[in-house]
């Protein structure tokens, strides 16, 4: 089922009104049936894959939380016989225990995630050597990917390690658990909450707030706005320009990097609009993915700010972890004394991050162009951190620290390297990319940007007027927000400016949302991963 | 102590690490220094810090610091 479809409207209708008609008791229950509705319409074949992950998660989870009580339990009994040599080795027992369980769910449902993603992925590679070699290429398989699998995996595998790290304790009740992993808003596209964020969103009684209701129906609208507007006008170029390489070459290749650096945005933060907004209607808030990421001076700052959630994710679980094992600090001493403070102190985390931004690009999907994209995000940030002194020495030299001029060129900059590394997705293959990027320098075609040219890709001039609309309301939403919530300030103005506002966007995605009559929204760019 | 704090203003000599107690919360450290901060630290106390240790409430002061490596140590 899409968020952006009448079926989903009604849905939400009747599980609202279910859910605020029960007692507050019951009504976790009726979010978790709503959750498994949900995704059942999605397909009923994907609901094994969930349950199996929430079942593994939450077992080994459990028995993880009874180690932990049994290690307690008995240095509480045998306190004053111990040693502190015993207690030493009693606790390195059952932390290796708890280490097996934990890496034994988390394999498991990794390698879930593994098989169904990117099986055929490998068979392609393994293909291409088997080619070479004159060989009978191996068979792709038929695979069902399910639905929003890598945030739901992420979202359990977070909640399996907490528990290891003794972070939180376990949930007894695994139906509760299952609300954790399969809540709808943020089943297929996010954001990857952690269990402690949603904990007492997702289990206590919540009563009609009027004002929670309003805003969360307010978000989900400003996110119809981004994605019905915007993004899936602006995609029609976009898909013109891609679909021919031949044809749309050099300059054209200038317009995509803009029109995709758009349309993502506003796809997947509108996504995340309607997710965020669906779970305040419920009393569930469910954490902020973006914060203004096109406003960033740096790449650093733009990760900081772009797709929170993952990169949260990615850092808690991915790089520390490798970062501070027993091999890497062994390393990085290593390293101290061998190559000398500077370098020594950077090789093991740029080794972590290689790892982290791999992962990054292999989580996005199946392909080397995703590979490529995460490892150029890699070469970049760790360009940029090396020069940083030597940008220091420039804003200090130059008097530019502080300075309007000078930000609006970092973030200008910042946008267009994003928006050059992100092209990636957009076309088939590397070399693919590559030459199209090298088109720009080569083609020398800069006039379609002014001859009219740009309006034969499916744009017409009342498209670029409605998207150039929607693009300065988004702009102006994201500079009001740096002082605080707009809903909050709309909220404080008179009624009437209110009604005239929320009427005027209502009417604006009716009348210009990128639709007609049985029209099928395009599919989030993010529900793939 | 006065080894970590050595260290910490090499690091960021800009800080003023006896009051600052918003290291994390105020992004002055971010997971590059966490991490050469650790690595620091296990040659300095031998203390491993685990990545379960790694919460801003740890590294948001120097003082937390050297509090979590005094724990670390009781416990090791």
């Amino acid at each position: 089922m899409q968020f952006v479809s009448y079926s989903f409207l009604l849905f939400l209708a009747v599980v609202f009104i279910i859910y605020y008609l029960v007692p507050g008791r019951f009504q976790w229950m009726v979010l978790l049936v709503a959750s498994y509705v949900f995704y059942l319409f999605s397909g009923p074949k994907y609901l094994i894959y969930i349950m199996v992950t929430t079942f593994t998660t939450w077992l080994a989870a459990r028995q993880i939380d009874k180690l932990k009580k049994q290690q307690a339990d008995y240095l509480e009994e045998n306190k004053k016989t111990l040693s502190r040599e015993d207690k030493k080795s009693y606790k390195s027992a059952i932390k290796k225990k708890q280490r097996f369980m934990m890496l034994a769910a988390l394999l498991f449902n990794l390698g879930i995630l593994a098989v169904v993603k990117y099986t055929n992925f490998a068979i392609s590679n393994i293909n291409a050597v088997i080619n070479l070699a004159g060989g009978q290429p191996i068979e792709f398989v038929s695979l069902i990917l399910p639905l929003g699998i890598s945030f739901y995996t992420f979202r359990a595998l977070s909640y399996l390690i907490d528990v290891y790290r003794n972070t939180i304790s376990a949930e007894k009740n695994v139906f509760k658990f299952a609300l954790f992993v399969s809540f709808f808003p943020q089943l297929i596209q996010g954001p990857i909450s952690r269990y402690s964020q949603l904990e007492s969103g997702l289990f206590t009684s919540h009563h009609l707030n009027l004002k929670r209701v309003s805003f969360g129906l307010q978000r989900i609208l400003w996110g119809y706005m981004k994605k019905m507007v915007i993004a899936d006008r602006i995609v029609v170029g976009l898909t013109t320009m891609t679909a021919d390489t031949a044809a749309y070459r050099g300059a054209y290749v200038l317009v995509e990097v803009f029109f995709y650096a758009i349309q993502l945005y506003a796809d997947f933060s509108g996504g995340l609009d309607m997710a965020i907004g669906a779970g305040q209607i419920f009393g569930v808030t469910l954490p902020e993915n973006f914060e203004r990421p096109f406003f960033s001076k740096s790449i650093k700052e733009y990760w900081n700010r772009w797709h929170m959630t993952m990169g949260s994710w990615f850092t808690d679980y991915i790089f520390y972890p490798i970062s501070v094992c027993k091999p890497m600090l062994n390393l990085s001493k290593w390293s101290r004394t061998h190559l000398g403070p500077v370098l020594g102190r950077r090789l093991t985390v740029y080794l972590s991050s290689f790892a982290v931004w791999l992962a990054t690009g292999i989580w996005h999907g199946a392909s080397w162009n995703f590979v490529f994209w995460g490892l150029s995000n890699y070469v970049v940030i760790m360009i940029s951190q090396e020069l940083e002194p030597l940008y220091r020495r420039f804003h200090q030299k130059f008097n530019v620290d502080g300075s309007l001029l000078y930000k609006v060129f970092q973030i200008v900059r910042t946008f267009l390297l994003m928006g050059f590394l992100r092209i990636y997705d957009c076309f088939d293959g590397v070399i693919t990319t590559w030459r199209m990027v090298g088109s720009l320098l080569t083609t020398g075609n800069w006039n379609i940007l002014w001859d009219g040219s740009l309006m034969q890709i499916g744009l017409s001039m009342t498209d670029y007027i409605i998207l150039a609309a929607g693009i300065l309301l988004m702009f102006i939403v994201s500079m009001s927000q740096r002082s605080g919530s707009v809903r909050e300030k709309i909220h404080a103005k008179p009624y009437t400016v209110r009604f005239v506002i929320w009427t005027a966007l209502f009417l604006a995605v009716l009348l210009t949302g990128a639709y007609g009559i049985g029209y099928d929204a395009s599919n989030f760019i993010y529900n793939q991963f | 102590m006065d080894e970590l704090m050595e260290f910490l203003e090499d690091l960021h000599p800009d800080i003023d690490y006896e009051t600052c107690d918003t290291l994390i919360d105020d992004g002055i450290l971010d997971s590059f220094d966490i991490i050469s901060i650790i690595s620091e630290v296990a040659d300095m106390f031998d203390v491993t810090i685990s990545a379960e240790y790694i919460v801003p409430e740890n590294f948001n002061s120097a003082q937390a610091l050297y509090d979590l490596i005094t724990y670390l140590e009781d416990e090791g």
